[in-house]
């Protein structure tokens, strides 16, 4: 049974199933853009917390570090009540959308990016801070500064990032309600298919699943021997 | 004003847990030259620096720079540490971050010829030689036409060539009219290059007098202990 499953499942993506890759593609899209929007708010916000000082600081840094490891039900929880009819974003009529998805896997990538991007940033600021109060370099440009500069480091945590969301399960599940060709992505299809018995499916989606999480993982070998060998890191 | 010292420091003090770190320093500086500043580990050498570009706030004191109160750095002041920063970037990109607006690529390339740096423009910054580095991080503060050049022990732990070209730099720069204050435990350093010597021992200004008077006949027990390379206590 599990050889046939396994011969079905390389059958699917060998012939391009078009169920298969709406949901890969629908995946891919939705943690691209839930990614993309957590790092133009957590790269900045990170950089921030790791260059100034303020009042309440540590308890900011606290606060993200410890929602690193935030239970993705929960935050599929808390999105569904801000998104319900009943709830105060309800006039949105986002539930059960991609959208409502990318708002969940956005909460939770959020406090990792900004969270890792801290620890990067604060290092670099140890190094940089007289140099850049010396040059008198303002703190918009030492932002950008500090962001270009760590470049290969934040890539690392942006790709941890996108690992999250493309794996996350219990949240998007929540808020998204697994549609068929709507809000149906690789891991509530994963869940969907083994519990229906329709293991060709579900394994070739974790086959997929599977590669993904390896080719993000290598591109972080990757980026990261680049970066030690050309002195970048 | 044409009485006005470039350099004026006034019952300088700094205290950091209940220690007087720099203590009671007064002393004032001519227009151009090249300042020594000299005293054994500990002496707060680097920190007189520090105060002097503005990086560290004094507990009591004032310090002005061509008759204008330091509060912070300024564009007439640079600085070179004694560990050269340099940004994660290329030599040439280093240059054009620190360079004031609209310094063009000529004036760059003609920077780094200088230093003896032309054919190393586009390298990794970080994986230049340490004396390399260091010669960059001195051209980088020239770049920016400072009146006056703090450097922190640039020339620590660098082979002959390179301590020759920065002296060289540096003695360009102070025959066109700057004012260099240079700290440095080489006593041949401080005959070469010195105009005067401030000899400071404890947080104190031991004495201040011209660079020939000093290494003939030097004032304080503690100077002529550190000349003869005795252990001052």
């Amino acid at each position: 049974m599990l050889t046939q499953a396994f011969s079905e499942a390389f059958s699917l993506i060998a012939s391009a199933n078009p169920d298969l890759y709406e949901i890969l593609w629908l995946s891919v899209k939705v943690s691209l853009t839930a990614l993309l929007s957590a790092s133009i708010l957590a790269l900045p916000l990170g950089t921030i917390l790791a260059i100034s000082e303020f009042k309440g600081k540590r308890a900011i840094v606290t606060f993200f570090t410890a929602m690193m490891g935030l239970p993705p039900v929960v935050v599929g929880l808390f999105v569904y009540l801000m998104l319900s009819r009943s709830g105060p974003l309800g006039v949105l009529e986002l539930l059960y959308t991609p959208a409502a998805m990318i708002i969940a896997q956005c909460i939770l990538i959020v406090p990792i990016v900004t969270s890792l991007t801290h620890q990067i940033i604060e290092e670099l600021n140890r190094e940089y801070r007289d140099l850049f109060f010396s040059l008198r370099i303002d703190t918009g440009r030492a932002i950008f500064a500090y962001l270009w500069d760590a470049r290969f480091s934040l890539l690392t945590t942006v790709l941890a990032g996108f690992g999250r969301a493309i794996s996350e399960v219990g949240a998007v599940m929540i808020v998204g309600g697994n549609i068929n060709h709507l809000t149906r992505i690789m891991t509530t299809a994963i869940a969907l298919e083994t519990s229906k018995g329709n293991l060709a499916l579900a394994l070739a989606l974790g086959i997929v699943l599977l590669m993904i999480a390896l080719v993000v993982n290598a591109l972080v070998m990757i980026v990261k021997t680049f970066a030690m060998d050309k002195g970048y890191a | 004003m044409p009485d006005t010292p470039l350099i004026e420091i006034t019952n300088l003090c700094l205290r950091v847990n209940n220690t007087d770190l720099l203590d009671s320093i007064s002393m004032s500086s001519k227009d151009c030259g090249v300042t020594m500043v000299m005293g054994p580990n500990g002496a707060g050498k680097s920190l007189l620096l520090k105060c002097l570009h503005g990086l560290i706030k004094p507990t009591f004191g004032s310090v002005k720079v061509s008759g204008e109160y330091v509060l912070g750095p300024s564009t007439n002041q640079a600085m070179v540490f004694q560990t050269p920063v340099l940004l994660r970037r290329n030599v040439f990109a280093n240059l054009k971050f620190a360079a004031p607006p609209g310094t063009n690529a000529v004036t760059i390339n003609n920077a780094l010829s200088t230093a003896h740096l032309a054919d190393k423009k586009d390298l990794p910054a970080r994986l230049l030689s340490g004396g390399e580095q260091q010669r960059l991080a001195l051209v980088r503060a020239l770049l920016r036409k400072p009146k006056l050049l703090v450097l922190d022990e640039p020339t620590a732990s660098l082979d002959p060539a390179s301590i020759q070209i920065i002296e060289g730099l540096i003695q360009d720069f102070t025959e066109h009219g700057g004012k260099t204050i240079f700290v440095s435990h080489d006593i041949g350093q401080a005959k070469r290059l010195g105009s005067d010597i401030i000899f400071l021992h404890k947080g104190r200004v031991v004495e201040h007098s011209d660079a020939a008077r000093f290494f003939i006949n030097p004032k304080s027990k503690e100077a002529k202990a550190y000349l003869n390379g005795q252990l001052i206590v």
